[in-house]
């Protein structure tokens, strides 16, 4: 750490008139109990009134928003009240302490809590040691879980970062890349529900006979197929078709990413190779892909965390029926529905574990970095 | 040589159409699926329940073009004759063709009808607003049945939840941005003890699954009787999204030159003067980014609303909804396809105009939790 580089702040803003200045200590006082007095009025305000939706939002807006800079405000006011030197030591409290206090309270702390729950019965009254534990890794419908999650990883995670790669390279070039990139990108700004409603409409089946609205059912047919319960029938294949939804999310991502750093190689060594006699393929995997290895490692990494606790999808087109459980619907069943709170607590340290390696990954990267 | 060179062209034309064909290919289906939404939405109920969508193109289809009473109840592989044309009930039933035209038994074994169908030309594009309108304004609307007679439908009113959701993720947006802000500029232009520790604690948080938070989070929420308020899920949003701001402003903030801060200094600003005059206008593409970012994650999340909203439908938000609609009104398709249209339309809108900011973003730093 190189605390030389810091700034330091050296004369105190305020006077050296020892009346005027706690005159002003206490103005800064006043004003910040009157802030948390006016934001109390305004949490009960939101609370309990019955006026129109639409002075709700706004006063809920006004006040959240406002109401945190307003105690940043009121807060550094007092700060600058306080003696130089302890002012000096204070400040940067303000600056990252609410940041800390919301990082301890809704990340670092509840993994211990939760760590704590995963050791108790179901009630969370009796301390049962591991065996939660031996329930997550034993029990068949844990098992079925896990081989989900698998699909989803080896399948879903994979072939969109495999897709995303290949389609950076063919706009990279064409002529109508822009167009292309949005289009493929767009997918991202809509909510896995949404997505769900949209794919219903291809994997939708009918009864033999009837029309067939969906789209995959309606090219079975015409090509002379029986009609398909596609996310219902033929486990644990039916997983396939929900994953298709994801790979239709994260692609564009993948894509983005990658299309930038395909535009960092610099064209020379490129058309050196060509020169050389290189052909496209061997321009892709000699130069292409080493040069933009440390991306893909990024993509890979956040695509394999955003699989791993994949959700929306599978809730909102089987509700985990027919073996499409993956393990954060899993945690939510047996937590919210099986209200078996030591089961579920161990299901989310589950997940916490598998992204450990991740963690120590960002850490060492971090930890390579200059000037920290 | 001239022939060389008009094969090296003719290579460059066949590569530039593979790739270009190819592309057209993966955009083409990646849009269908969200063509298909829209253009149902604007379809009318019946339709949608009887049709697919793409017969809004000209088609050819079997159109029914005279039909008669069965008139008999046949037994399992007797041979009737209708229209000249002989077969069982069995070949009825799936519809016995013969000079372009089908015969075609329609119904059961007992109470059946015959019905001639042509191959015609047709298209199927009967639009309506009435999806939109029921799922907007939640009003009562006559619905014509396919056997003539008119229901009426309770429309299902997603207008609350849409301001519901701009209630949650304004805030959800804004209030990470700010506190990330302070805390980033902190970390880049402050020393403290414990600086680099506390920073470390941030870049660990990076990839850490909410799920581990939920369960403890929510009974601190049940505690404090905030289950089911705003504020409950404006801060949930808030801690979860913090460690990708902090991480992504720091990274932005410490990179900032160094010359225009010390020279603020020597006039005497103090750091608050330095961090809300200087740092944060010049912050502006950093904050966009992750402001666009937060924004498209708390609009379309689904499970945080579910837990802490959950049990109030009165603050539920627009994905809660259309969850519900998916479980509850898996046949009113009409009022699913309008609603999961009315969902998107503002984040791609936002998508679409600020796409720039969004790929910076993205770039700048992908790593969340």
């Amino acid at each position: 750490m190189q605390q030389a580089d810091k700034l330091e702040v050296s004369s105190s803003p305020g006077g050296n008139n020892a009346p005027a200045r706690w005159g002003q200590a206490a103005l800064a006082l006043l004003g910040l109990i009157v802030t948390l007095f006016v934001l109390w009025q305004g949490f009960l305000f939101l609370r309990d009134s019955e006026v129109s939706k639409w002075i709700i939002a706004i006063v809920a807006i006004v006040w959240g928003v406002g109401g945190v800079a307003a105690l940043y405000v009121v807060s550094n006011q007092l700060i600058e009240q306080l003696p130089a030197n302890i002012g000096r030591v204070v400040l940067p409290y303000l600056f990252i302490g609410p940041a800390l206090a919301l990082l301890l309270w809704y990340l670092a702390l509840p993994g211990l809590r939760t760590f704590w729950f995963s050791l108790m019965d179901r009630n969370s009254q009796n301390f049962v040691g591991l065996d939660n534990y031996a329930t997550v890794f034993t029990t068949r419908f844990m098992l079925e879980t896990f081989r989900n999650n698998l699909l989803w990883i080896g399948l879903g995670a994979s072939t969109s970062v495999i897709l995303g790669l290949l389609i950076a390279v063919l706009a990279d070039r064409s002529r109508f890349e822009t167009v292309a990139k949005t289009l493929i990108f767009l997918p991202m700004a809509i909510s896995m529900v949404g997505a769900g409603v949209i794919w219903n409409f291809i994997y939708e089946v009918r009864a033999v006979g009837d029309p067939q609205i969906g789209l995959l059912n309606a090219i079975v047919t015409a090509l002379g197929g029986q009609p398909q319960a596609w996310t219902a029938s033929n486990q644990p294949w039916n997983n396939l078709f929900l994953i298709v939804i994801l790979i239709w999310l994260q692609t564009g991502f993948a894509m983005v990413l990658f299309s930038a750093a395909i535009k960092g190689i610099p064209s020379e060594i490129i058309e050196a190779a060509r020169v050389d006699g290189a052909n496209e393929f061997q321009v892709f995997f000699r130069i292409m892909v080493p040069f933009i290895r440390s991306t893909i490692i990024t993509v890979s990494t956040t695509i394999v965390i955003f699989t791993l606790k994949i959700f929306d999808i599978v809730i909102v087109m089987t509700g985990g029926q027919f073996g499409t459980e993956v393990i954060a619907t899993q945690f939510y069943r047996q937590y919210f529905s099986n209200r078996n709170f030591g089961l579920g607590s161990a299901i989310a340290i589950v997940l916490l574990l598998a992204v450990v390696p991740v963690m120590i990954y960002n850490l060492r990267q971090f930890r390579d970095r200059e000037g920290f | 040589m001239a022939s060389q060179s008009s094969k090296l062209k003719r290579d460059r034309l066949v590569s530039g159409l593979l790739v270009n064909g190819t592309l057209a290919l993966i955009c083409l289906i990646w849009t269908i699926p969200t063509a298909g939404l829209l253009i149902s939405s604007f379809r009318t109920r019946v339709d949608i329940q009887t049709s697919g969508w793409w017969t809004i193109f000209p088609h050819r289809e079997w159109i029914t073009v005279d039909q008669v009473d069965a008139g008999q109840i046949p037994t399992t592989g007797e041979v009737m004759e209708f229209y000249g044309v002989e077969g069982t009930f069995a070949e009825f039933r799936t519809g016995v063709e013969e000079d372009g035209v089908r015969i075609q038994w329609i119904g059961n074994r007992r109470l059946g009808r015959i019905e001639v169908k042509e191959r015609q030309w047709t298209t199927n594009a009967d639009f309506t607003l009435e999806n939109y309108e029921s799922v907007l304004t939640g009003k009562r609307y006559e619905v014509r049945q396919p056997d003539g007679s008119i229901a009426i439908e309770q429309g299902a009113d997603l207008s609350n939840a849409f301001i519901n959701s701009l209630i949650v993720s304004i805030p959800s947006t804004t209030i990470p941005i700010l506190i990330a802000a302070f805390a980033a500029y902190g970390f880049a232009w402050m020393s403290f003890p414990g600086r680099k520790i506390l920073f470390i604690l941030v870049v660990t948080l990076l990839v850490v699954p909410l799920q581990i938070a939920l369960v403890p989070i929510l009974r601190d929420y049940v505690a404090l009787n905030l289950n089911g308020e705003f504020l409950a899920i404006w801060l949930a949003h808030t801690g979860f999204g913090l460690p990708l701001a902090t991480y992504l402003l720091f990274n932005y903030i410490s990179g900032l030159p160094r010359d225009i801060l010390e020279s603020a200094f020597i006039d005497g600003a103090s750091h608050f003067t330095i961090f809300t005059r200087l740092i944060l206008p010049l912050s502006v593409p950093a904050l966009a980014s992750f402001a666009i970012f937060q924004f498209l994650w708390v609009w379309n999340d689904y499970l945080v609303a579910l837990i802490f909203i959950g049990s109030k439908p009165d603050v539920q938000v627009l994905t809660m909804r259309l969850a519900d609609m998916v479980g509850s009104r898996g046949a009113d398709w009409h009022l699913l396809t309008a609603g999961a249209f009315v969902s998107m339309i503002l984040p791609l809108t936002v998508f679409l105009f600020l796409q720039r900011y969004f790929v910076r973003g993205l770039l700048a730093g992908s790593v969340k939790g």
